[in-house]
């Protein structure tokens, strides 16, 4: 079947929505306007105003409400608009829907999913561009994924509906028109492993969500110069999946984490610190980082695109990474 | 705003006994307090400790209104919510012992007690935090169709966070079967109310939101159980949320750590003098439904429930340090 990630996202709700009266589907302009980013469209008028429910701009009190409703014995998916936003939530995510079950000594549990845009590229400046995902999945108590390919974009929501705790799940908003094919039967997937999109010998190209495109087409580029790279999706944030990570930088015995996150305090970060402790001896370089530069991103394309990982920067870091191949 | 607003109780007042049974857990509160303050002292409670002292008119009374299937929502001065919602004293004392018996397993500590059995939420130690907590709540009672209550207690520090309005906002905007309690003891930590609030009637805030709303003298326990069985009547009778505040005082300063240097004397004495057991007492002793001896032998109980409460929290394991994780994520049903 023909479909888009948009497409995709929108048939995991319609899905869940129709599999289970406990699911519903709150946020800003998730059901008259169809969504920020066109995902529910269609979805009110299936299901009514109270399972599509728009919200009033209080980030805070319908994040809030989600986990109350969690708690209350619902499914609710929470639509924040982008991962900024949700940064007027952050107490109730943090503070509340991440420490419920263990400060409750595991009375509780908080089945709730939030979903939201994330990352940079179609010049929406500082404060719509950010790629915030890491600072959540810094935090103890929440599952954070990063859907990167139609799979996961139709897969993600429901393996996530299932789980007792809180899931937020970061889709790049590049994402919502990639255009491919999937199998009528598409369902729940995985949640615990990386994946390999691309198998290769010379490095390992570590990226998720809007850098796995980047980081695969860098690892075509690399093979016409005769340099096989590996290309792992992270899929989950956190937890991580260790083993992936490390077995590949084993085999490949380099490797280049893709983000774009800002280098500072990133994901990148913690997977190189990862690697040098569970494959030091392995590795034939340094890991290198491809990041966004410290810098709020900015509205100019040309000065946005210089802010950003790039198929061009993520190959000139492979080739360092390999000397003079 | 020093002097508490007295207004009259509504309504009929309920009978002896069961005006004894309220002084009775306001008694058990006040026990409970003055127990664990000395427990502070002694070093067997570490952390924050934010007593109720002064302010248990607002917890009993506000109990009464409410059914075993409501749900309740507090902050972190929340041991009288708790004690009063029927969480028993042991499970509270050892949970700020950090014992494995706490109704937190250790875990939460004072400001944070839960208890599902009893649909006791827990505290919230953000201030502004446990509101759209409860609007959820009320949300998913109102989309399962039950005819339940839930109860969010909230300081007047709240009123200034931005989750008070939001929640307010999206309660009544959704039709949400939801009671909000503001517990305003007239300071945000340190801070009067007169220095937080453009516009220190809170009760008053309702009207921006469409929302019913009540002031009542939170230091008479049956003015409280009146206003609050009223406000929680008509929460039942049409889902539609109310705001109810409670006008109260704490005797003692924010918490074990807070040398009270921003309150007069004379305020905490005048208010200390509508101390709110001592108010009830001389009321039940005005109409010979209190003796002497019956106020001892309350005493007595009282005494016995809080030293075994101690007793229990002393006797309590400590939770392993190898589950130190254990409670991060909810286990896999089998």
């Amino acid at each position: 079947m023909r479909t888009t990630y948009r497409e995709a996202v929108r048939a995991a709700h319609r899905e869940a929505l129709r599999g289970d009266s406990r699911v519903f589907l709150m946020g800003e302009d998730v059901g008259r306007y169809g969504g920020a980013y066109a995902v529910s469209q269609g979805l009110l008028e299936e299901f009514g105003p109270e399972r599509v429910r728009d919200a009033p701009l209080s980030e805070s009190a319908f994040v809030g409400a989600g986990i109350g409703a969690a708690l209350g014995g619902m499914r609710p998916i929470v639509e924040v608009m982008t991962v900024n936003f949700s940064l007027l939530a952050l107490d109730q995510i943090v503070n509340n829907a991440a420490t419920l079950h263990h400060m409750s000594g595991g009375q509780l549990s908080v089945p709730l999913v939030v979903r939201m845009a994330t990352g940079a590229g179609r010049q929406l400046a500082a404060q719509h561009s950010h790629s915030l995902e890491c600072w959540y999945a810094h935090v103890p108590g929440i599952r954070v994924l990063a859907p990167a390919t139609l799979e996961d974009a139709r897969g993600m929501l429901p393996s996530a509906l299932r789980m007792p705790d809180p899931v937020l799940l970061f889709e790049h908003a590049s994402l919502y028109t990639l255009e491919g094919d999937l199998p009528d039967d598409a369902g729940a997937v995985d949640l615990d492993r990386a994946a390999i999109r691309r198998a290769g010998r010379d490095l390992t190209l570590i990226a998720y969500g809007g850098s796995v495109g980047k980081a695969l087409a860098a690892g075509a580029e690399l093979a016409r110069d005769g340099i096989s790279a590996e290309v792992i999706d992270l899929r989950t944030l956190r937890p991580l999946d260790r083993r992936t990570l490390v077995d590949s930088v084993r085999r490949t015995r380099r490797a280049v984490v893709v983000d774009e996150a800002w280098r500072t305090g990133s994901l990148a970060g913690e997977i190189s610190a990862l690697l040098m402790e569970q494959a030091f001896y392995d590795l034939d370089a340094p890991v290198a980082r491809v990041c966004s530069a410290e810098v709020p991103i900015p509205y100019a394309k040309q000065l946005e695109d210089a802010a950003l990982p790039q198929v061009s920067t993520i190959v000139s870091a492979a080739r360092t990474l390999l000397g003079s191949r | 705003m020093t002097s508490p607003e007295v207004l009259p109780a509504q309504g009929s007042r309920a009978s002896g006994g069961h005006e004894v049974d309220l002084l009775r857990t306001m008694l058990l509160i006040r026990r409970f307090e003055e127990k664990a303050a000395e427990l502070y002292s002694a070093g067997k409670i570490r952390g924050f400790l934010h007593l109720y002292i002064g302010e248990e008119a607002v917890a009993t009374g506000v109990m009464q209104a409410l059914t075993p299937d409501d749900a309740v929502v507090a902050t972190y001065r929340e041991h009288g919510q708790a004690l009063a919602r029927g969480v028993p004293a042991g499970a509270v004392m050892a949970e700020m012992f950090g014992r494995a018996n706490g109704c937190s397993r250790g875990r939460g500590g004072s400001m944070h007690l839960f208890d599902l059995s009893r649909r006791f939420y827990g505290g919230y130690a953000i201030v502004g935090g446990g509101l759209p907590v409860a609007v959820g709540l009320a949300l998913a009672d109102r989309m399962q169709q039950r005819r339940r209550v839930t109860a969010c207690f909230f300081g007047d520090g709240a009123v200034a966070e931005g989750e008070f309005h939001e929640s307010l906002n999206l309660a009544s905007l959704w039709g949400l079967p939801a009671l909000f309690l503001c517990e305003n003891n007239l300071y945000a930590m340190g801070t009067a109310l007169a220095r937080h609030q453009a516009q220190p009637d809170i009760a008053r805030k309702a009207e921006a939101y469409n929302m019913r709303s009540a002031a009542v003298d939170g230091m008479d326990v049956l003015a409280v159980e009146t206003a609050a069985r009223e406000a929680a009547e008509a929460v039942r009778q049409d889902g539609r949320p109310f705001l109810l505040e409670l006008r109260t005082y704490r005797f003692r300063a924010h918490s074990m750590y807070d040398p009270d240097l921003y309150r007069p004397r004379e305020e905490i004495d005048r208010w200390k003098a509508r101390d709110p057991i001592a108010l009830l007492c001389f009321g039940l002793e005005a109409r010979g439904a209190l003796s002497p001896e019956l106020l001892a032998a309350i005493e007595r109980e009282v005494g016995t429930e809080v030293a075994a409460a101690v007793a229990e929290a002393e006797a309590g394991a400590l939770e392993p340090v190898e589950g130190l994780t254990d409670d991060v994520h909810t286990k896999a049903s089998p």
